[in-house]
């Protein structure tokens, strides 16, 4: 857990006597949640890392027929994460459906034992996504919930350090089983299912299960908070005291969120900006392409973008908190469009590679958990899983719309001037997102009106 | 549950999903060592790309030559195999060189690698490979080697998935990194897209023409190209990895039955009046298979109950017979001499 005690100073400084300007401590529940994550993620990546090479080398199968069925799973996982997320907030436990999806999840590793051809591959993995859907928004939603308005940016950015450090390690955990077992894709599979197997455990012991719109989880982050050890199992048992007894959610009124003009401009935005990203692929093969550097720096280009997100998601959201979330979302797409053009004039510097791949990094943690903290500061609790759903649904799918487009355009084009297309639209929509989300409701404030448990704390 | 009660649960968790782990894990180490009854035996010893009439191949059965190039007697090639040091994931040879696509578990990502060997299996040259192995070939001189690899996002969470095929000049070590460099004609006409993939080279006794598979706007096509003209031009539709017969009349190649399915049929083509066979191989195949001789090819499929290992499989070129176990646990078939 250093990640999280390495964030205290970066989010305000702890005054020597333990004053009122420290900053409120990470929740119990982020904590767990994250460290929930960072073992599914191992699970995950370590299949992920061996996969092609078991379908080529171990089943002798052509894996290009992926590329379609992967746009068929991003869409569907979209679909997926909306139903989720208002599954959630309608039998109002969201851990139960986080809890499902981790299962889900876990259950295909296995299952790929028993796929032996491109088809039950296909389905395993299927499953597997629809895993992956199922959860991500109950379980923001339990981070935003169980975190106080002002300090949502540093949760999401400290859930999200932690989520990558699983995805960093994951690889490595897949390639010291095969270098112990020659071929052991079999060992692979089953490790990852036992440690998947152990992110549902420690989910189902030290996550507490409430959406929880009562004051019960606050009361218990606030003395969790004061005897904080660093371990993830601080928590009492947390069940859903103020939940139980709220009207039902129905799917008109999760309709009638979007009548919110906060989510309404948050959902417009990540769609806006999602239609312009390009995705992390396309972004690899660009910077070979245009750097010109070597074959087998390739497959570890990933690692630098993960790297880079890893050691700063924590300041960017603790920075979001502080400065105003807009203004980091924001910059982060300023630095993806320095990245865009760095690729575009492709300056004949050493040094070009590495610059892009950190502002890739840099891109991703001042966006990919400050929007959910954004989104979770302006929809009422009861609804918060199907909010944060909305907006991530709308940023998957125009992502997905962008692969299409980027692709196509590609095709047509060629890299250099598809990529321009691409770096225009993000200009564009970046300023139309600066427009929607000017200051006149800030984002940091916290809706108190439809929040009634989310009362400010600290004197910030 | 209190605190110290949920700490307990996890510990136990932990200790018996870990030990659960390390048991799949010795299991799969001990099983890499491990010989089966009935399966083929292999004995180490001197594997050579000039032995003449003798078949080789990787030898796909468990214990500690799973991986390893063998050689067998081509009247007898269920017989005891010789394995040489040479581990590979693909391997061809021809005229004395071979090309082996390497891959082996690196720290942080996978390592691979094609590996130029001469005719006593000694590395000359290693490149760097950008992806996975997927098809390896030398040309009849031994003059010419190309490979291709697949060339994967972070994720099968990405979109994408690509080829990319290399050819390399044995002589000079002077390499075309990328086909999709070439110049390039379809139907006709030049074009340019995108989207292009090359897969699946095989080569003419010429040192010059070669074919190979291209994939474009969800199609894919036969398309003969030069090496020193740096060019490629289509020639039919719906033909995967081409091989080219020993008198060059024709090639065997995958169709596949139904688009967007990953069901293929072996083809024959014949490259004067472009007609094509099916061959009595009633299976799905998925490899570049292999001309025996004239009248035969070989091919690669998966093994029944084994998920990790194939079969190598033979068929009469014309359409006629049945298709012939070959070897079991075995592939990247390549004739020796």
């Amino acid at each position: 857990m250093y990640l999280a005690d390495r964030s205290a100073p970066a989010g305000a400084k702890t005054a020597p006597d333990g004053a009122p300007v420290r900053p409120p401590a990470i929740a119990p529940t982020v904590l767990a949640l994250g460290a929930v994550s960072l073992i599914t993620d191992v699970s995950s990546e370590m299949v992920t890392a061996v996969l092609p090479l078991y379908l080529v080398a171990g089943l002798g199968l052509s894996p290009l027929g992926f590329g379609a069925l992967d746009g068929v799973y991003n869409g569907v996982g979209a679909l997926v994460q909306l139903t989720g997320g208002h599954l959630a907030d309608r039998v109002r436990n969201h851990k139960l459906i986080a809890g499902i999806g981790y299962g889900l999840s876990a259950l295909c590793k296995p299952l790929l034992l028993l796929a032996h051809s491109l088809g039950p591959v296909g389905v395993v993995l299927a499953l597997e996504r629809t895993g992956k859907g199922l959860r991500t928004a109950p379980r923001d939603a339990l981070i935003s919930l169980s975190t106080p308005p002002e300090s949502q940016g540093r949760a999401f950015g400290v859930h999200r350090a932690m989520d990558t450090t699983g995805a960093l390690l994951g690889p490595l955990a897949a390639f010291f089983i095969l270098n112990a077992a020659v071929g052991g894709y079999d060992a692979v599979f089953g490790v990852s299912a036992c440690v998947a197997v152990l992110g549902v455990v420690v989910l189902m012991l030290f996550v507490p299960s409430g959406a929880a719109p009562g004051p019960a989880p606050e009361a218990a982050t606030k003395r969790d908070g004061a005897k904080r050890g660093g371990a993830v199992g601080a928590d009492p048992d947390g069940t859903d005291p103020g939940g139980a007894h709220s009207p039902r959610v129905s799917v008109r009124e999760a309709a009638a969120l979007l009548r919110l003009p906060r989510l309404r401009a948050l959902a417009l935005c990540a769609a806006l900006l999602g239609l312009t990203t390009v995705s992390d692929a396309f972004l690899y093969l660009l910077l070979q392409d245009r750097t010109g550097i070597h074959e087998q720096w390739f497959p570890l280009l990933p690692l630098g973008t993960a790297a880079v997100f890893l050691l700063l998601a924590v300041p960017a959201g603790a920075l979001a908190d502080r400065i105003g979330r807009r203004t980091v979302f924001l910059a982060g797409h300023a630095l993806l469009l320095a990245g865009y053009g760095l690729l575009l004039s492709a300056p004949h510097w050493p040094a070009l590679p590495y610059l892009v791949l950190v502002l890739h990094g840099l891109f991703y943690a001042a966006t990919d958990g400050v929007l959910p903290a954004a989104v979770g500061a302006s929809v009422p609790a009861k609804l918060r899983a199907t909010g944060l759903a909305v907006v991530g649904t709308g940023q998957a799918l125009a992502r997905f719309g962008c692969s299409l487009a980027f692709g196509a355009a590609w095709t047509m084009w060629g890299a250099g001037p598809a990529l321009a297309a691409a770096a225009a639209g993000l200009c564009c929509c970046a300023a139309v997102a600066g427009f929607v989300l000017r200051p006149a409701a800030p984002d940091t404030e916290p809706d108190s009106a439809t929040d009634p448990a989310r009362l400010p704390r600290g004197t910030r | 549950m209190t605190r110290s009660r949920r700490l307990l649960v996890l510990a136990a968790a932990v200790l018996l999903l870990g030990g659960l782990a390390a048991a799949l894990v010795l299991r799969s180490a001990a099983r890499a060592e491990q010989t089966h009854a009935g399966d083929p035996t292999v004995a180490q010893g001197r594997v050579a790309l000039g032995q003449q009439d003798r078949l080789a191949f990787l030898n796909g059965a468990g214990g500690p030559h799973r991986g390893a190039l063998v050689s067998v007697p081509l009247q007898a090639p269920q017989t005891e195999r010789t394995a040489s040091g040479l581990t590979c994931q693909r391997f061809h040879a021809a005229a004395g060189t071979g090309v082996c696509l390497n891959s082996s578990p690196g720290a942080l990502a996978q390592d691979n690698k094609a590996v130029i060997v001469d005719s006593d299996l000694r590395p000359l040259h290693s490149f760097p490979l950008a992806g996975t192995p997927s098809r390896a070939r030398v040309a009849p001189s031994g003059h010419f080697a190309a490979w291709t690899v697949f060339v994967a996002g972070e994720s099968y969470g990405a979109a994408f998935f690509s080829t990319r095929t290399t050819i390399v000049d044995t002589r000079t070590w002077a390499v075309e990194p990328d086909l999709e460099k070439f110049s390039l004609v379809v139907d006709g006409r030049p074009y340019a897209s995108g989207d292009v993939n090359f897969w699946g080279v095989t080569f003419s006794k010429d040192d010059d023409t070669f074919y190979a598979t291209l994939g474009t706007a969800g199609r894919t096509y036969l398309v003969k190209g030069s090496v020193s003209g740096r060019s490629v031009t289509t020639l039919a539709q719906n033909v995967e990895c081409p091989s080219l017969s020993p008198d060059e009349t024709r090639v065997v190649y995958k169709k596949r039955v139904l688009r967007g399915a990953s069901l293929w049929r072996e083809h024959v083509l014949d490259l004067r009046t472009l007609r094509e066979q099916p061959l009595a191989e009633k299976r799905s195949v998925d490899d570049q298979a292999l001309w025996l001789d004239d009248r035969t090819v070989a091919y690669a499929l998966p093994a029944e109950g084994a998920p990790d290992t194939t079969d190598l499989w033979t068929v009469p070129a014309d359409g006629s017979g049945t298709a012939r176990l070959l070897a079991p646990a075995a592939s990247s078939p390549t004739r020796l001499g």
